[in-house]
């Protein structure tokens, strides 16, 4: 691995990895039964030198701005380091939005230029705030022969001859800027800078290490700031090889296990529990005989992985389940939402050791990783090297919210230094979650102090998000609210989004208005929707420039409001 | 070539075949989210059901936004 402690930006640290392995794979790109690319460092550096020279023949300067649109692929990889290799700040930007979020985005964080995939250009060509687009060059990958692509360029022919120039960046300064919500109300776009990311790799390594050979799984959207850091920065700087996979059908997922014998991979508890769930029904299966072979394995395994994973042995005891995740699987990542630990425990007796951690984008990624020596599933692991964490105002049972200081808590919300003051205080992140360290320096997780949501699929909900989507709605006054900001409760998942509404006077709750919120409800994303209403008998707090009093709301509710009353949608 | 009707009437049987649900209770404008009670995976995984039936292949991208069975029948008929 690269000494990272010397370099002062991620864009020279890539420059080196890929001279220092030239003869190592580096991308592997697979659809469904087809492997389309396998790119070496040296072939990547051929790829991405030529691209970079275009940008900067096209205007393209350090300290601009460049946006990512795209699937999980060996293209964004490849323009990202493009973008480093001329200085640029970084915006990549969930390829799952809208097409007018996309749009607000691009328009927030002021992009020169803009990497995205045909199908999703298409889509945001074809958006009512399309004029407002500011980026002026947009390279679109993959687009059909005679496609009409309005003011973009080809992304495949976007290049040019000689050696670009390199430009070398501070620690300090901005690498990307990571929108870790804000798509309907504040936008939230961390500031991250290149000492947050070397720090951060620096972490995450020494805990679980890559070397040329490992195979990571990029599962996770690329924008994410957990598969940036471990599906890119994190093993390139080590000479590994990421996968990706154009088709994320958990059929071409398990194939993907064992043809490219993964090693690690990161995932969120929704895919962790999907894969549980077969793998459960494929015991409930076997015969009985051989099920009670296999109960007692596991059971013995479980003994002798007490203290730390040994994942010769559990190989040994479970061949068949290893050879399913392809034999070579050392770890899997899970996080960016809470995870049962009964799921972590059905994997670790198995031998599959599953990492829990807990981070936000705000801190670069992770703050705590379990190490699993020993296995603790009922934590999220003990901060990583360098992470300072404390619980403000602990309660008689030492919960309280947690707060972070390190080398990679973002320098600040773009454009937003009101909220920055609000997160950031005397250095130190307030996370807005609750937890409390048990005596061996675990930290546990019990709930959340701000009003969000997280999904079993990692995304963050704020409902300030999602409330304009009711625009019109015929009531008086709504707010939407996490339950658990209204009604506390010790304890994560099953998290739900409700709306709080005031009715015109003398009104009632009518069949037509039920319906009309259920129908919009229904045009929000899954991930996105309400679980349910309820009706509150007085005019909302407001401030004086007339914006709702979201805190005192949440709390005159809370004390006035029963659970029980939130009728579901 | 089937009729788009009989598309959506094979996609809304599949369906009720493959999650367990009265095919009586799934019409062609429901949430099948909801309806199926599945997550987005397993959403994915009726779409592979439903190319392996019906012999045509559907890209992840194409069921971003679809929640309602008769669009996910119109996006196969295109590829019919």
């Amino acid at each position: 691995m690269l000494d990272l402690t010397k370099y002062q930006c991620l864009g020279e640290a890539l420059r080196d990895a890929l001279d220092r392995w030239p003869n190592e794979v580096c991308l592997i790109e697979s659809d469904r039964d087809t492997e389309r690319t396998r790119l070496t460092y040296s072939d990547f550096k051929e790829t991405a030198l030529p691209l970079a020279r275009a940008l900067q023949d096209a205007g393209f300067q350090a300290g601009d701005r460049a946006a990512i649109i795209m699937t999980n692929q060996s293209k964004w990889l490849i323009s990202a380091y493009a973008v480093m290799h001329c200085g640029g700040v970084l915006v990549p930007l969930d390829y799952k939005l809208s097409a007018g979020e996309h749009l607000a985005l691009l328009a927030h964080s002021q992009a020169k230029v803009l990497f995205t995939e045909f199908h999703l250009w298409r889509a945001i060509t074809q958006a009512p705030a399309f004029e407002s687009l500011a980026a002026e060059t947009v390279l679109v990958t993959e687009a059909p022969g005679g496609a009409a692509l309005v003011k973009a360029f080809r992304w495949e022919d976007f290049r040019r001859k000689g050696a670009p120039e390199f430009s070398s960046r501070r620690r300090e300064d901005w690498a990307s800027i990571v929108y870790s919500s804000g798509t309907g109300g504040q936008p939230k776009g961390c500031v991250l800078t290149h000492e947050n990311y070397l720090e951060q790799c620096t972490a995450l390594t020494k805990l679980y290490p890559f070397w040329p050979g490992v195979r990571y799984l990029s599962i996770l959207p690329t924008n994410h700031a957990v598969d940036f850091m471990v599906g890119f920065i994190g093993p390139f700087v080590c000479g590994a090889t990421v996968v990706h996979l154009r088709t994320l059908r958990p059929e071409f997922v398990r194939d993907a296990f064992v043809r490219y014998r993964i090693t690690y991979l990161a995932l969120v508890p929704m895919v962790l529990k999907n894969l549980e769930r077969g793998l459960r029904s494929k015991f409930d299966e076997l015969p009985q005989a051989r099920r009670w072979i296999l109960d007692r394995l596991i059971a013995l395994n479980r003994l002798l992985t007490r203290h730390r994973p040994h994942v010769g042995i559990s190989r040994l005891l479970l061949p068949k389940i290893h050879r399913a995740f392809g034999g070579s699987l050392k770890a899997m990542f899970v996080g960016g939402a809470f995870m049962e630990p009964s799921t972590l425990q059905f994997f670790y007796d198995l031998g599959v050791p599953v990492s829990n951690g807990y981070g936000l984008t705000e801190a670069s990624t992770v703050l705590t990783l379990n190490d699993c020596k020993p296995f603790r599933a009922d934590t999220v692991g003990k901060p990583l090297a360098g992470v300072e964490l404390r619980i403000l105002n602990p309660d008689d049972e030492n919960i309280g919210e947690v707060a972070a200081r390190s080398k990679t808590v973002m320098s600040h919300y773009l454009s937003a230094p009101e909220l920055t003051a609000e997160t950031i205080v005397d250095g130190w992140l307030l996370t807005g979650d609750l937890g409390r360290f048990d005596p061996s320096g675990h930290l546990q997780l019990f709930g959340r102090k701000k009003n969000m949501i997280v999904t079993e699929g990692g995304k963050n909900i704020y409902p300030e998000d999602i409330e304009n989507a009711f625009d019109g709605l015929l009531v008086k006054e709504y707010c939407i609210f996490a339950t658990n900001f209204i009604w506390p409760k010790i304890g994560l998942g099953d998290e739900e989004l409700v709306m709080a509404i005031r009715l015109e006077p003398g009104a009632e709750m009518t069949s037509m208005l039920e319906e009309d919120l259920a129908a919009r409800n229904r045009r929000l994303p899954d991930f996105k929707r309400l679980d349910g209403y309820f009706i509150v008998g007085k005019d909302f707090p407001r401030t004086a420039s007339m914006k709702i009093k979201r805190i005192q709301l949440g709390e005159e509710i809370g004390k006035t409001v029963d659970r029980a009353a939130v009728v579901p949608l | 070539m089937p009729t788009i009707d009989q598309t959506l009437d094979e996609v809304l049987t599949l369906a009720a075949a493959r999650f367990k649900v009265p095919r009586e209770k799934l019409s062609p404008d429901d949430d099948f989210f909801q309806n199926l009670g599945i997550d987005s995976l397993q959403a994915l995984d009726l779409l592979t059901r439903l190319e392996n039936h019906f012999h045509v292949e559907l890209p992840d991208y194409e069921m971003q936004g679809v929640s309602d069975f008769r669009t996910l029948a119109s996006k196969i008929q295109a590829r019919l």
